[in-house]
C-alpha cells in the first residue's frame, strides 16, 4: 500500500488527453498531454498516464473526466433501448413537454432515443397521492421485456406514472424485468429520480439506459487495460455535480457523468482560486464555437437541477451550473441585412476553423480578429496542429465582410469584432452574476482553455470584474480537477406536502437516514477524507406557485421542526424575490440531501516556478498590438519562467504552450506564490 | 445622437435585449398560475416615451405580446395625458382588449422610466391571469355575446400613484376573481419584474448615458425597418391570394372566412382583409390591435432575422374594414382571440407558399384548445383545472413538421401531467401521439395528440374552447390537411361530441366519466406520392401512418413483411398520376 502514492487525473475531450499526476509522497506534480484516440478513448487513456508514470503500480487513484457519456448522447451513438410502461403513456418520451426547438420558424425535428416500437405498455396505475389503483402483473412485465429483449434491444428502463409517490408497482416491474434480461442494463426511473415530472423523470432514466452499455464497456475496458499494465489502485468517476463516484456506481449512473468533462474544469478553478485567496470566481472556457461560463461563490461552484444535452434530450440530476454561448474562437462576424455586426453563433469551429487556419473557411471569425491585432503569434499557433496562420488571409477575410461593409479599417473592424465577442462573453457574465444579485466587483474571472486568456482583461472592463487570475496551466486544468474532486452523492425525493399538514420530525429523520446510506456508500469506496459534509435542502413553494425555491436547512440534533422550515423558506423566498406573500400557505415539494467525503486539499504550491526570473530577463521580444483604436509596442513575455512577484504592465503577450494571454493596455499582471498570474487595472495593480 | 457607432449599436442591443428578457424570467419564476409559470403566456419589454411603440422585446415571452403591447403602452400614454400627466413612480394597470389588445385575462402593468424628470421610456409587463370573473372558470367563455360575460374590464387606472401602492385597486381585482390568491401571486410576480427592469435600465443609461442609450434605441427601429423592406423586396412583385375558416363563433354554426389579399409592390407589402367576415355573435372576434400583432407573428416565424420591434411594421399596410370580424370595439366579446389569430397566421402562410414556397411552412395545428374542469371538493373548495393543448406543426420545404409542439403564438410548455394529478381530483388515462393525424404530403405534418382524462370527484363542470374541428389545418404547395380536432365526453347514457364541434359550455361529468381531446396535426407540404416510399414504411413501421393510408393517401403499397413493394407502389401512383 505505501507503495501506492500516486493520483493520477485524467481528462479525454475531443482532441488531447491530458493527464496531472500528483506524487503524494514526494510533493511533486506533472503533467503529460497525448492525442485523443477517437473510437477507443481507453487507450489514449492508457498512454496518456504511460506518459507520466513510469511505474502503474505506484498508483494509488486513478480520477477521470469521461466524455465518452456526452459523446454518446450528442453523436446519438447509445445502444438499443426499451421502455416498459404505464398503459396510455407510451409517447411521454417523444411528447416532451410540447415545447420546439426555436422560439421563430417552426422548422423543428425532434427523434427520440428510444423508438416507438421499443416502448411497450403493461396495465397497471398508481394515483398522485399513491394508491394503487390497479397492481401491475409481473407476468405480462416479463413478456414485455422478453420481446424487447428479442427486438434486440440492449437496455431497458421501466418507468410508471406517478412512480414517485409510491414506487410499489415500479418496483416490482424493475424485479421481474431483471429476472429475464440477459444482462445488467436494467433502469428504474424512480430509481433514478424519485422526483415528480413525468418527462423529466423518464427522460433521465431512459438516457441512463441508452448510456449504460456503452459508459459500462468502456469503464471495462478502462479497467481492464489499467490491470495489463500493473495498477491495482482506485478508479473514480468525475459525476456531472463536481464529485466523484466508484466505477460501480457509475456503471449503474452513467447519466450522472452527462457534464463529468466540463465538471472537472470548474472544480479545478475552484480549488486554485481558493488556495490563492480568491472564494468568488467566474470561470470562463473558451472553445472554438462556445464561451462557458460558471460562477463560483464562497468557494462553491453553483449547481443547476437539470439541464438539456440537446432539444428535449433533458437531463435531471445535479449538475455544475455551466452558461454556455456561442462565442468561441471559431464564431463567424458578419453584417446582417440591417448592416448591424454580428459575432456568431454560427461557427467555423477547429476545422475548418478560422480563415487564418487556410483549412477552406473564408468568413473571418474572432480568432481571425485576435491574429490581425497582433494579440496571436502566427509563428506559434497554440494546438500543435499547424505550423504557422495565414495572417494576410485573415485579413482579407475581415476587409471583405466587416471594415468594408461598415466603412471602417481593417482593424478598427478587427477591434470591432473583438468588442462585439467580448460584449456577448459579458452578457453571460451578467447572466450568472449580477442577475442572481451577486456584486461582479467582488468576483475575478478565471480563464482556461486556450482562448480565454486573450479576452479577460477586456471583461475586467467591461463587466467591472475586479480581477482575472489565469492559473500557471490553463490547458490541463481539467484534469487537475479530477485529482481534487471530492466525492458526492446527491439523492432527491419528492414530498409534496403542505407545510401545514407535515410531519417536519419525521421528514428530518428521512432525510438523515438518506444521508447515511449515501455516507455509507462513501466509506465502501476505499477513499481518505478530511471530513464529511451533509447538506440538506427543500425545494418549497407557495400553494399555487409550481416553481420551487430551494431552501436550505439544518437538521440538528433534536430534528426538524415546521416553525424551523417555515423561517428557512421566509429566508430564501425572500432572497429570490424580495417580497413575502402573507396568507398563503406553503408546500413542500422535494427534499434533496448531498453528502460529500472532501479529499485533502492539494497544496497549489508544487505549481510555483522554481527557478523564475523577474520579468525583463523573460522578455522575448516585442509585438505591434491594435488596441483602443490605436497601435502599441507590446511586450513579449516567456509566461512560464516569470518568477514569483514579477509584474507585467500592459499591453503585454504571455506566451506558453497552452494559450497565451493578452495583458490590456491599463491593466497589470502580477505573479503569485502558486505561479497564477493575476491581472488588475493599474491602479489597484500595485495593492 | 444620430450617429452612433455601429459598435456601440450591437452592444447596447445586447444588453436592452437582456433587460427584457430577464423581466421575463423574473415573472415565470414567481408567477403562481401555470399558464405564465410554466405556459409562458406572459411578456415584457421596452417601449418609446412618447409613442408607446415597441422598442425592445423579450425573447421568451408569449410571442403575440410582442405586436400588442405597443397599443397598450399608447392607451396608457393618452389616459395620462388627460388625467394630470406621468409621474415618476407611477405604475398603470388595465386589461381592457379594445385599448391594449388580445383578451381579458391579460393584465398589463406600464410603468414610464423617468430620467433627468422627464419619460426616458416605458417598462411593460403583462401577464394572463388564472380568473378575472365573468360566466366560466378560466374565462375562456365560447358563449359569450358581450364582453361582460367573459370578465371584469378594468380600463388604465394606477396601481403606484408617485411609488404608493394602491391596496384599494388590488381589493377591486382580488374581489372579482375566483382565484385571487393566484391573481395575488401574478401581479406580485409582475411587479417584481418592473422593479427589476428599472433598476437594469437605470445601470445601463449610468454606463453609457442618456442620448447615447436613446440613440441606440432610435437606430434599432430605422435598421429594422430597413431589413423588412429588403426582405419584402426579395420576394416576387404581385397579388397572391387565401382563405381559411373559424368553424364557428360558439352561438351561431356558421363558418367565418378569413381572407387576405397580399401584395407585394417593390420593397412595400400590403396584407389586406377586407374580403374577411364581418363582426360575428360569438367571442373570436378581435381587435385591429390583435389583428396587426398576429401578421407580425406570421411574418417573423417565415423572415426569422427580422427583430423584435416597431420598425419591421413600417413597410406594412393593412387593410382591416372597421367592424369586421378583425377590427371591434366594446362590447364585443373578445375572449378566444387565440383562434382567430392562429387562422390569420395560417393564412399568412398560405399567402406566402404562393409567391415563396422555399420559405414557407405549411398551418399547424391551429386551435389551442383551452379545456377546464372545475368543480368543488368534498371539503366545499373550488378548483379549476385549466390548460391548453398541443398538436403537430406543419411540414416544411427541407422537412416533415415536429410532432406535438405548442402554438405558433406562443412558447408554452404543457404542465406535467403529475403535477396536474397531484393538484385536481383527475387522472389522465390516456397521453399519446394521435396516429394518422399528420398531414400527407413530400414532407408529411407533425402529429397532434390524444389525451383523456376521468373526473375523480363526485362531479365536474367542463368546458372546451377549440377550432379546426370542421376545417383542419391545410396543407401549402399540393400538401394536404391533417386530421381534425376532435372532442368527446362520456355521459351516462354513452358517448356524446359537441354540437358546434369543438365549443361547450357546462358540460356535466361524474365520477369515473371520461372526456378525450384528439387535436389536429400539421398540413402536409407538397404532393404526397412524392414522398419517398422509404419514408413512408418508416412512418407505418412507428405507427405514424397506418398501412391503409400509406396506400391510400401517399399511394405506397407494403408487402406483409413491412417493406415496400416497389411494383406495386408504382402502379398505383402511376394510376393516380394518370386520373
Amino acid at each position: 500500500m505505501s507503495g501506492r502514492h500516486l493520483v493520477v487525473g485524467v481528462d479525454v475531450g475531443g482532441t488531447f488527453t491530458d493527464v496531472f499526476v500528483l506524487d503524494e509522497r514526494a510533493g511533486r506534480v506533472a503533467t503529460a498531454k497525448v492525442p485523443s484516440t477517437r473510437g477507443d478513448q481507453s487507450r489514449g487513456f492508457v498512454e496518456g498516464i504511460a506518459a507520466g508514470v513510469d511505474d502503474f503500480a505506484a498508483i494509488g487513484t486513478v480520477v477521470h473526466g469521461t466524455t465518452v457519456g456526452t459523446n454518446a448522447l450528442l453523436e446519438r451513438k447509445g445502444a438499443r433501448t426499451g421502455i416498459i410502461t404505464t398503459a396510455g403513456f407510451a409517447d411521454v418520451l417523444e411528447m416532451r413537454r410540447r415545447d420546439r426547438p426555436t422560439t421563430w420558424g417552426l422548422r423543428g425535428s425532434f427523434t427520440p432515443v428510444v423508438e416507438r416500437p421499443d416502448r411497450r405498455e403493461v396495465a397497471e396505475r398508481v394515483l398522485a397521492d399513491g394508491t394503487v389503483l390497479e397492481a401491475v402483473d409481473e407476468a405480462a412485465v416479463r413478456a414485455c421485456a422478453g420481446a424487447l429483449a428479442e427486438a434486440g434491444c440492449e437496455a431497458v428502463c421501466v418507468f410508471f406514472i406517478n412512480g414517485y409517490a409510491n414506487d410499489a408497482n415500479e418496483a416490482r416491474a424493475v424485479e421481474a424485468v431483471r429476472s429475464v434480461w440477459p444482462n445488467a442494463y436494467v433502469t428504474g426511473a424512480t430509481e433514478i429520480l424519485p422526483e415528480i415530472r413525468e418527462f423529466e423523470r423518464l427522460s433521465t432514466a431512459a438516457l441512463n439506459a441508452y448510456l449504460q452499455p456503452v459508459v459500462s464497456s468502456y469503464l471495462d475496458r478502462l479497467e481492464g487495460a489499467l490491470g495489463t499494465r500493473g495498477a491495482a489502485g482506485d478508479v473514480l468517476i468525475v459525476q456531472s455535480n463536481g464529485g466523484v463516484m466508484t466505477v460501480e456506481t457509475a456503471k449503474r449512473y452513467p447519466v450522472r457523468t452527462a457534464l463529468s468533462g466540463p465538471a472537472a474544469g470548474v472544480i479545478a478553478a475552484t480549488a486554485i482560486a481558493r488556495a490563492a485567496g480568491f472564494d468568488d470566481i467566474i470561470t470562463c472556457d473558451m472553445g472554438g464555437t462556445s464561451f462557458d461560463v460558471s460562477l463560483v461563490a464562497g468557494g462553491a461552484a453553483a449547481l443547476a437541477p437539470q439541464t438539456a444535452i440537446d432539444f428535449g434530450m433533458v437531463v435531471r440530476v445535479p449538475m455544475i451550473e455551466i452558461t454556455t454561448i456561442g462565442a468561441g474562437g471559431g464564431s463567424i462576424a458578419h453584417v446582417d441585412k440591417s448592416g448591424l455586426l454580428q459575432v456568431g453563433p454560427e461557427s467555423a469551429g477547429s476545422d475548418p476553423g478560422p480563415v487564418c487556419y487556410g483549412l477552406g473557411n473564408a468568413r473571418p471569425t474572432v480568432t481571425d480578429a485576435n491574429l490581425v491585432l497582433g494579440r496571436i503569434n502566427a509563428e506559434r499557433p497554440i494546438g500543435g496542429k499547424l505550423d504557422r496562420l495565414d495572417t494576410a488571409a485573415a485579413r482579407r477575410a475581415i476587409e471583405q465582410h466587416v471594415a468594408g461593409p461598415l466603412g471602417l479599417g481593417v482593424e478598427e473592424a478587427a477591434e470591432a469584432i473583438l468588442k462585439l465577442a467580448n460584449a456577448r462573453m459579458a452578457g453571460a457574465i451578467r447572466l450568472v452574476s449580477i442577475e442572481r444579485g451577486h456584486d461582479p466587483a467582488r468576483f475575478a474571472a478565471m480563464p482556461f482553455g486556450g482562448g480565454g486568456a486573450l479576452h479577460a482583461g477586456a471583461l475586467i472592463k467591461e463587466v467591472g470584474l475586479g480581477s482575472a487570475l489565469v492559473p500557471r496551466f490553463p490547458g490541463v486544468t481539467s484534469a487537475l480537477g479530477c485529482v481534487v474532486a471530492d466525492m458526492r452523492h446527491d439523492r432527491v425525493q419528492t414530498v409534496n406536502r403542505l407545510l401545514d399538514a407535515l410531519d417536519a420530525g419525521a421528514l428530518g429523520r428521512d432525510m438523515a437516514a438518506v444521508a447515511e446510506a449515501a455516507e455509507a456508500l462513501l466509506a465502501r469506496a476505499g477513499v481518505g477524507f478530511t471530513r464529511i459534509d451533509r447538506i440538506y435542502e427543500l425545494d418549497m413553494l407557495y400553494l399555487g406557485q409550481t416553481h420551487t425555491v430551494s431552501v436550505p436547512i439544518a437538521i440538528g440534533p433534536d430534528g426538524l421542526t415546521r416553525a424551523a422550515v417555515m423561517a428557512a423558506f421566509e429566508d430564501a423566498y425572500r432572497a429570490a424575490y424580495g417580497r413575502l406573500l402573507d396568507g398563503i400557505p406553503v408546500r413542500v415539494m422535494n427534499h434533496r440531501v448531498a453528502v460529500i467525503g472532501r479529499r485533502p486539499d492539494l497544496d497549489m504550491a508544487v505549481f510555483a516556478p522554481l527557478d523564475g526570473r523577474p520579468a525583463e530577463a523573460c522578455r522575448t521580444g516585442t509585438r505591434r498590438v491594435y488596441a483602443d483604436g490605436a497601435f502599441h509596442e507590446a511586450g513579449v513575455y516567456d509566461r512560464l519562467a516569470l518568477a514569483v512577484d514579477a509584474r507585467v504592465e500592459g499591453p503585454a503577450l504571455l506566451e506558453q504552450a497552452d494559450t497565451t494571454i493578452f495583458v490590456d493596455p491599463g491593466l497589470v499582471g502580477t505573479v503569485d506564490r502558486f505561479g497564477n498570474l493575476i491581472v488588475r487595472p493599474r491602479e489597484t495593480g500595485d495593492g | 445622437m444620430n450617429a452612433i457607432d455601429p459598435v456601440t449599436l450591437a452592444i447596447l442591443k445586447g444588453r436592452l435585449e437582456q433587460i427584457a428578457d430577464e423581466m421575463d424570467a423574473t415573472l415565470f419564476r414567481s408567477a403562481f398560475n401555470p399558464i405564465i409559470a410554466e405556459a409562458h403566456d406572459a411578456s415584457h419589454g421596452i417601449y418609446d416615451a412618447a409613442t408607446g411603440e415597441t422598442l425592445v422585446q423579450g425573447k421568451s415571452g408569449l410571442p403575440i405580446f410582442v405586436g400588442v403591447m405597443a397599443f397598450a403602452v399608447k392607451a396608457v400614454i393618452d389616459k395620462a395625458a388627460k388625467s394630470g400627466g406621468l409621474n415618476e413612480g407611477d405604475v398603470w394597470i388595465f386589461n381592457d382588449p379594445y385599448a391594449g389588445g388580445t383578451h381579458l385575462s391579460d393584465f398589463r402593468l406600464v410603468k414610464p422610466v423617468f430620467r433627468d424628470g422627464a419619460p426616458f421610456c416605458f417598462l411593460a409587463s403583462v401577464g394572463h391571469w388564472h380568473d378575472v370573473g365573468g360566466n366560466v372558470p378560466g374565462n375562456y367563455n365560447p358563449a359569450a355575446t358581450e364582453s361582460f360575460q367573459e370578465g371584469m374590464l378594468i380600463p388604465p387606472v394606477k396601481l403606484y400613484d408617485r411609488g404608493t401602492f394602491r391596496q384599494d385597486v388590488v381589493d377591486i381585482l382580488s374581489a372579482n376573481s375566483r382565484l385571487p390568491m393566484s391573481l395575488y401571486g401574478d401581479l406580485n410576480g409582475q411587479i417584481n419584474a418592473l422593479e427589476l427592469g428599472e433598476r437594469r435600465m437605470a445601470a445601463l443609461i449610468d454606463d453609457y448615458g442618456a442620448p447615447t442609450v436613446a440613440g441606440a434605441l432610435g437606430e434599432l427601429k430605422a435598421r429594422a425597418a430597413r431589413m423588412m423592406r429588403a426582405q419584402i423586396a426579395g420576394l416576387p412583385a404581385g397579388t397572391v391570394s387565401a382563405e381559411d375558416f373559424l368553424d364557428n363563433d360558439g352561438i351561431v354554426d356558421a363558418p367565418l372566412k378569413i381572407a387576405l389579399d397580399l401584395t407585394i409592390e417593390g420593397e412595400r407589402m400590403v396584407m389586406d382583409f377586407s374580403r374577411s367576415s364581418p363582426a360575428c355573435a360569438g367571442p373570436v372576434n378581435i381587435s385591429r390591435a390583435t389583428t396587426v400583432a398576429a401578421c407580425y407573428v406570421a411574418l417573423k416565424h417565415i423572415f426569422g432575422e427580422v427583430p423584435a420591434n416597431a420598425g419591421v411594421l413600417e413597410p406594412v399596410e393593412f387593410r382591416i374594414d372597421e367592424g369586421s370580424l378583425l377590427s371591434v370595439g366594446p362590447p364585443k366579446p373578445v375572449g378566444g382571440y387565440t383562434e382567430t389569430i392562429l387562422r390569420l397566421i395560417d393564412v399568412v402562410f398560405q399567402a406566402v407558399a404562393k409567391i415563396a414556397p422555399d420559405d414557407a411552412m405549411a398551418c399547424a395545428y391551429g386551435t389551442i384548445n383551452a379545456l377546464s374542469l372545475a368543480g368543488h371538493r368534498a371539503d366545499g373548495q373550488r378548483w379549476v383545472m385549466f390548460s391548453f393543448f398541443g398538436g403537430g406543426h406543419g411540414a416544411h420545404g427541407a422537412g416533415d413538421g415536429l410532432n406535438h409542439g405548442n402554438a405558433p403564438i406562443s412558447t408554452a410548455t404543457i404542465p406535467p401531467l403529475e403535477i396536474l394529478e397531484a393538484a385536481y381530483p383527475v387522472r389522465f388515462t390516456r397521453w399519446a401521439l394521435r396516429p394518422d393525424s399528420g398531414g400527407p404530403g413530400t414532407y408529411r405534418g407533425g402529429l397532434g395528440a390524444v389525451y383523456e382524462i376521468e373526473l375523480m370527484e363526485r362531479a365536474a363542470e367542463v368546458f372546451l374552447f377549440g377550432e379546426r374541428g370542421r376545417h383542419p389545418p391545410p396543407g401549402v404547395a399540393g400538401g394536404e390537411a391533417a386530421a381534425a380536432n376532435r372532442f368527446t365526453y362520456q355521459q351516462d347514457d354513452g358517448e356524446h361530441r359537441p354540437p358546434l364541434a369543438s365549443k361547450m359550455v357546462g358540460i356535466r361529468l361524474s365520477r369515473g366519466q371520461r372526456v378525450r381531446l384528439e387535436t389536429p396535426g400539421g398540413g402536409g407540404y407538397g404532393p404526397p406520392t412524392a414522398r419517398d416510399p422509404e419514408a413512408v414504411r418508416r412512418d407505418v413501421r412507428l405507427g405514424y401512418v397506418g398501412r391503409e393510408a400509406a396506400r391510400s393517401a401517399y399511394g405506397v403499397v407494403l408487402a406483409d413483411d413491412g417493406t415496400v413493394d416497389g411494383a406495386a407502389t408504382a402502379a398505383l401512383r402511376g394510376a393516380e398520376a394518370a386520373q
